[in-house]
């Protein structure tokens, strides 16, 4: 389980815990997000932008 | 007055003070100006004082635009964490929260405890909507941030113009999509303000429906939810708009229409100018780029920067949506409106002399230099603009072709 950060606000996606309120619940790969998925928070990186943190 | 201290990369220590932290205060004074042209209405009994906020905004604004000119100052980065962690600052977007209730409330409740024209009447629902639109720009900077407090003080405040889904629409689809031909709230080379509000209005919400559809989906529910953040905001403004239709009566109807609609159409008018023919290039796998500072219009000018928390330094905000009104900076070389906001729709309100002005801006700036390809052209008009431009060498493919035009 990874974390993946975006580079522009700092939103992290959790694999572990996954996102609740956007509806990916936990255990949810990164790499299982919606191809057109980009920051929740900023709406600026897409998903390729985000970096692996953990 | 407070300061802030910090130590530059080379040691050197650095201490800034920000010349406007009181004057942002303005920003939450604005929205009540309609009851200085009621008082003077009062005092006098001369009907024209209420249509005083018109004036303010579109008369006094530019002219103080000019007049005082641009503000290309900065903070120093290494300060802004400070800067942004400064409670002041978000505590006046706390504030101007609750004035926005008043100005409505106050105003429906004058036109109908006091005998007025015609004209007076519609006059003061259209300044009520124009405040109210100033309610969205407050959500606005709300709604960025990623606090609880600050998103529910975001889709609180959309109530008041009744736009709740403002905060899904903004954040989630036109920042996503700015400066594309996609994005129904950027405007596109050659898009009168007035066709532009046609595509702009009911684009708007159907994006906002849908991304909340589909999150909400994800959930495991349907639409139709107390979860779902346009509903929750809507629910609000029947709430409060209803109110003052058993408070105040029948008179609420025709007044809240025109508030409505000119509190819309004040957000129509931001998003005309803020992008207009701006377009963000594909890249190798035919996605769009990331949004950076020119793919904005900008405007530095002082007054109406700080009457709208800093929301014409258009730029930063859009490629750097998080960064609070207070941090929000000057580049050089941007795509630059030629007055603040309010002058600003004046000339868009005239679509042969916006052409005029901005199309020439356009196709002047560093990364178009003339080069059609990379302007966002409204399709009706796409011959008549290659016929007084010049055709370019290797055409735009046409994305969406629409049948009418102006």
């Amino acid at each position: 389980m990874s974390e993946y950060r975006c580079p522009e606000c700092g939103y992290t996606y959790n694999e572990q815990s996954g996102d609740e309120f956007e509806g990916f619940s936990p255990g949810t790969a990164f790499v299982d997000l919606p191809a057109d998925f980009v920051c929740p928070d900023c709406s600026v990186r897409s998903k390729d932008e985000f970096e692996r943190v953990s | 007055m407070s300061g802030y201290t910090a130590a530059l990369k080379s040691g050197e220590a650095i201490f800034y003070q920000d010349k406007k932290r009181w004057l942002w205060l303005m920003s939450i004074v604005y929205p009540l100006q309609p009851f200085l042209g009621i008082w003077l209405y009062v005092k006098t009994g001369t009907e024209a004082w209420l249509l005083l906020s018109l004036a303010l905004s579109y008369i006094m604004a530019p002219l103080l635009d000019m007049i005082l000119g641009e503000d290309e100052n900065n903070p120093p980065e290494e300060v802004v964490l400070q800067l942004d962690a400064d409670r002041y600052y978000r505590f006046l977007t706390y504030l101007v929260v609750p004035i926005h209730f008043v100005s409505l409330i106050g105003i429906a409740w004058f036109v109908s405890t006091h005998e007025l024209s015609t004209w007076a009447f519609v006059g003061l629902a259209i300044i009520a909507g124009l405040a109210s639109g100033l309610g969205i720009n407050t959500g606005h900077e709300l709604g960025h941030k990623k606090s609880k407090l600050e998103r529910t003080l975001a889709k609180i405040v959309l109530a008041v113009p009744f736009y709740g889904h403002f905060w899904v629409e903004h954040n989630r689809g036109h920042h996503r999509d700015v400066a594309t031909p996609e994005d129904p709230a950027s405007a596109r080379m050659g898009e009168s303000i007035y066709r532009f509000a046609l595509r702009e209005i009911p684009g708007a919400f159907t994006r906002a429906w849908t991304i909340e559809k589909d999150r909400l989906e994800r959930r495991g529910s349907s639409a139709w939810n107390t979860n779902n953040q346009i509903l929750q905001s809507m629910a609000i403004s029947v709430v409060l708009q209803i109110g003052l239709l058993i408070a105040f009566g029948w008179l609420m109807i025709p007044f809240l229409l025109i508030h409505n609609i000119f509190a819309w159409w004040q957000l129509t008018s931001a998003n005309y100018v803020e992008h207009y023919g701006l377009l963000r290039e594909k890249d190798e796998q035919g996605r769009y780029r990331r949004c950076e500072p020119h793919h904005s219009w900008n405007s530095n000018h002082v007054y109406s920067n700080l009457v709208l928390f800093h929301l014409e330094r258009h730029s930063d905000h859009h490629a750097h949506p998080l960064r609070r009104y207070q941090s929000l900076r000057h580049f050089d070389d941007l795509p630059t409106l030629p007055n603040g906001y309010f002058g600003s729709y004046l000339i868009a309100y005239v679509p042969w002399l916006w052409y005029r002005i901005m199309d020439k801006r356009l196709l002047a700036l560093a990364h178009i230099s003339g080069d059609l390809n990379k302007i966002n052209i409204y399709p009706p008009k796409r011959q008549q603009i290659y016929a007084r431009y010049g055709r370019p060498e290797r055409l735009q493919p046409v994305v969406i072709e629409e049948p009418q035009a102006d």
